[in-house]
């Protein structure tokens, strides 16, 4: 950001000179237009330099004199993070710097690591309303072997406009039927899904439920129960085939056939791989519960959980973890009280639930995770916990806190640089960078800012 | 005798036409007063007479029986207003034709939705309650106060705010209309000729009748008066400036046309609403005079959002545009302080340049910014106690005061707020957003168009 303000600026004493130029020629004038067409030059010959490359950087970079918040490790006031060959070499305040690594001083800054937003479609959808636009919702109620990565669009709009506010990993989730894919986390940099791809992928069940769907919805109480319920069976049925499945492919040391659906699945059953169960009312909260230790599920998590805190002890004995959210909602019944919403994942964590903080998904607005994560501290939660909900937590979640969700030495270089709490709507981040590579600080949202903060021409022209 | 017969029926006339508007006093203490037009003002007083702000300094002593409030540490911001929102009403489109000036909001306000508690809850204590954008010349709306707890609707409305109406261009009025109903407009040629053509009949039902009013005065005239239309009377009074425009518009290019067609008719008085694409025809805007009021950052749910910027806000301030943030929804509305901050984050705007978004212009954009929309001696008292600044992110609206009455408490309110229980719903139903369909809030009603087409392409 601060550079386009330096860049404005200088656009605009641009237009004066050029102005005075086209003024009526006195002497005085001449001098100042000389003058002038000096500036100009050397404004040209600055602007060109300080233009953003639309490419990200890779080099070796010490950021230097910063406060780091390392998450796991405290708070390391004037410290350095040294970055070499994408990964975090060093971290402290007596970090040696090698000879020719580029220093970036951020003097008044501070470091995090890059926050993870573990509810979003990002890269499959670019305007959620138009369906040709979108590819997280394919045909079929059992399809988990439809796999989130295959469809990511690395030239999504909605990725620079994410990544730039300090967003640098989001798991994108397919939505539809009841088993509507494979989940993907990816990292905000790349030019192909495998060089996005962050390490973790997660079949999605969307828990057979009996809350409304919104104003749409115009279904009765009863009528709602009675899909809740075939919902409920039908997953029992496929559930029982995926056993069945897992039985004899390992009698049969995988010959069982080609059973795409019943293939992803077992995996699950397995146990090696999570199942990400969407659920939001509190009773249905509790039949999930149920059901995953029936079908003893042995890597499940719970997302959404709206009404999480009504059953939150009963989630804490679980040991269940949640990604919790999206936080900005109406609360779920007209007698609840007016913030619940805000003070779910505190509630939740005060009940000594594992808990991550999502943004909501559908909008392309996931640039707003630091502020959903801010709410919940607003309405309660401790600070530090909400900071661990959108970097460390969900890592742990997925397998993938080796790399991401800290500022550790050995850990990937992800992670943002801004001026203040991340959480305050008016902070801004200055520099980005997604294992290693430092991401230019544009999207198409501030080159129309660039553009149009003074159009020209104005009205006339 | 007599006289008290008298009294007694004109106490009980003026009590139920317009004493049902509760008005309070209070001495609000030691608070950092954000008047939004006159600067910050530190450990300052603020005292209410009768739903009117009476004095505002330091040390000032509380009448005797007036209730004080403590606001040391805290934050006294003028009460919020949204200029778009569509709660505590029981209709929103009239989708049965592109031009639909004839119908009113005022007909279903609704005054037992919990929704004006929780927008209370957010500090919000004004709200233009507007119909749908189905139309490409909607129905009038109504500005309403957040008076919870009254069962009458007439006590919400805002007595003699100016009357308001809601136009639509783009993507709305041509799926309802011409996607839909296989009638103009299907195109943003159309809309603008619906609109053209609408103003011309009122122009000419206008002359018609003045012809007739003149001739009247003539003994020996002997015509009849032409056909009543109220629709029409509606849009003469547009013409006549009468009725402040706000127009659902998102694309530049739909702007321009709408300024263009007020120039040609005359009208001044235009607010575009959500306007993404305003910060493309910002100098063409403050050149004409027209405000705009917007979304923060929300952008990518239609086509027509799709090039927006979340700077938008920024730039149409800058270029001199007198600009407002709304939410179109009932759950953004609760958080209107923090969507005024992000200009900061997207554009650097000052904080009294973000407050006056949800306050002082949004109280232009309804032609009542010299009763609300700011801390000043006069004014209605609807004020906002806020722990923490209202644009951090930490900030909790605590108290919400309407016309010098307390409306909300968060620490002594009931958690249960309804004024309306609905026997038939079950207290199990739990209800979650479509997060796909979220944005489409004024579409309501005219869904039984747009559900098949929603939900059709939602299958796909």
């Amino acid at each position: 950001m601060k550079n386009f303000q330096l860049i404005t600026s200088k656009v605009s004493n641009l237009q004066k000179v050029g102005n005075l130029s086209s003024t009526k020629k006195t002497t005085s004038m001449y001098l100042t237009t000389t003058l002038g067409l000096v500036v100009a030059f050397i404004c040209l010959f600055v602007l060109k330099l300080e233009a953003q490359s639309p490419k990200g950087k890779y080099r070796n970079v010490a950021l230097t004199n910063a406060t780091v918040e390392t998450i796991t490790k405290g708070t390391i006031a004037n410290g350095t993070v040294l970055i070499v060959e994408g990964k975090i070499a060093g971290v402290g305040t007596n970090v040696s710097i090698p000879a020719g690594t580029e220093v970036i001083d951020c003097k008044g800054l501070r470091i995090y690591p890059g926050m993870i937003d573990a509810g979003t479609n990002l890269g499959l959808s670019e305007i959620s309303t138009i369906s040709r636009t979108t590819d997280f919702n394919e045909i079929g109620e059992v399809i988990p072997q439809m796999k989130a990565l295959t469809a990511i669009n690395p030239n999504a709009s909605a990725i620079p406009v994410t990544r730039i506010s300090g967003v640098t990993t989001t798991l994108s989730i397919p939505t539809g039927g009841m088993l509507a894919g494979t989940a993907a986390l990816i990292n905000l940099h790349g030019y192909t899904p495998d060089q996005m791809y962050a390490g973790f992928e997660g079949i999605v069940l969307s828990f057979p439920n009996t809350g409304r769907r919104g104003f749409f919805d115009r279904r009765t109480d009863d009528e709602i129960k009675k899909a809740s319920e075939k919902a409920l069976s039908s997953l029992n049925d496929v559930w029982e085939k995926a056993t069945q499945y897992h039985k004899l492919d390992s009698a049969t040391k995988g010959k069982a056939g080609y059973y795409p659906e019943l293939q992803a699945l077992v995996s699950v059953i397995r146990g090696e791989q999570t199942l990400l169960v969407e659920v939001n009312a509190s009773k249905d909260i509790t039949a999930a519960m149920k059901w995953l230790k029936e079908k003893k599920i042995k890597k499940p998590i719970l997302t959404g959980v709206a009404e999480g805190w009504r059953v939150a002890d009963e989630i804490a004995k679980s040991t269940i973890p949640v990604i919790a959210g999206g936080m900005l909602e109406l609360p779920s019944r007209d007698y609840d009280r007016y913030d619940k919403p805000y003070a779910n994942p505190g509630l939740l964590k005060k009940a000594g639930v594992k808990v991550a903080i999502k943004s909501e998904s559908g909008n392309n607005n996931y640039r707003n995770l630091p502020y959903h994560a801010g709410f919940a501290v607003a309405y309660g939660m401790n600070k530090e916990d909400a900071l661990k909900a959108i970097t460390i937590i969900p890592a742990e979640l997925f397998g993938v806190a080796d790399k991401l969700g800290s500022i550790e030495v050995g850990k990937s270089a992800t992670l943002f640089i801004c001026n203040g709490d991340p959480f305050e709507t008016k902070t801004q981040v200055s520099h980005v960078f997604i294992e290693g590579w430092q991401i230019p600080m544009v999207s198409r949202q501030t080159e129309l800012y660039d553009e149009f903060l003074k159009r020209e021409p104005g009205v006339k022209k | 005798m007599k006289k008290t017969k008298l009294f007694i029926i004109l106490s009980f006339l003026l009590t139920n036409t317009f004493a049902q508007v509760e008005k309070g006093s209070l001495l609000i203490k030691n608070g950092t007063v954000l008047t939004v037009t006159k600067g910050t003002l530190e450990q300052t007083d603020v005292l209410v007479k009768d739903g009117k702000i009476a004095q505002i300094g330091k040390n000032i002593a509380a009448p005797a029986g007036v209730k004080v409030m403590d606001a040391t540490n805290h934050f006294v911001m003028p009460g919020i207003i949204d200029a778009h929102s569509h709660i505590a009403l029981d209709a929103i489109n009239e989708a049965t034709s592109p031009v639909t000036a004839e119908v009113a909001e005022a007909d279903v306000v609704d005054p037992l939705t919990v929704s004006i508690y929780r927008a209370l809850g957010g500090g919000v204590t004004t709200i233009h309650a507007m119909h749908g954008s189905a139309n490409a010349i909607g129905g009038q709306c109504e500005t309403l106060k957040m008076r919870y707890g009254t069962y009458d609707p007439e006590v919400l409305k805002m007595e003699g705010a100016p009357r308001t109406i809601k136009f639509a261009l783009g993507e709305n009025p041509t799926r309802v209309h011409g996607e839909g109903n296989g009638i103009a407009p299907r195109t943003r040629m159309g809309v603008e000729f619906v609109i053209r053509q609408a103003f011309s009949e009122a122009k000419e039902y206008a002359a018609t009748w003045e012809k007739y009013n003149k001739n009247k005065l003539v003994k020996t005239f002997r015509g009849v008066p032409p056909n009543y239309n109220y629709r029409l009377e509606v849009l003469s009074d547009i013409l006549n400036d009468k009725v402040i425009v706000h127009c659902h518009s998102y694309r530049a290019d739909e702007i321009y046309m709408m300024l263009k067609v007020c120039k040609d008719f005359g009208i001044k008085r235009i607010v575009f609403q959500h306007v993404n694409e305003g910060f493309k025809v910002a100098p063409e805007l403050a050149a004409y005079g027209a405000m705009a009021s917007v979304f923060s950052d929300w952008w990518a749910y239609k086509f027509e959002v799709y090039y927006s910027t979340a700077y938008n806000a920024a730039i149409l301030t800058k270029n001199g545009v007198v600009t407002s943030i709304n939410s179109d929804d009932a759950e953004m509305m609760r958080h209107l302080y923090h969507e005024a901050a992000k200009t900061q984050k997207y554009g650097g705007l000052s904080d009294d340049e973000a407050l006056s978004l949800i306050t002082i212009n949004p109280a232009k954009q309804l032609g009542i910014d010299n009763r609300v929309g700011s801390i000043e001696v006069g004014k209605e008292a609807d004020i906002v106690i806020f722990k923490n600044h209202p644009l951090s992110i930490y900030g909790v609206p605590m108290f919400t005061i309407v016309d010098g009455v307390v409306k909300f408490d968060r620490e002594n309110d009931a958690d249960d707020q309804r004024l309306f229980v609905d026997p038939k719903q079950s207290i199990e139903t739990a209800s979650f957003r479509d997060k796909v369909n979220e944005h489409d809030n004024c579409m309501v009603d005219a869904e039984n168009n747009l559900n098949s087409i929603i939900f059709q392409s939602d299958k796909k």
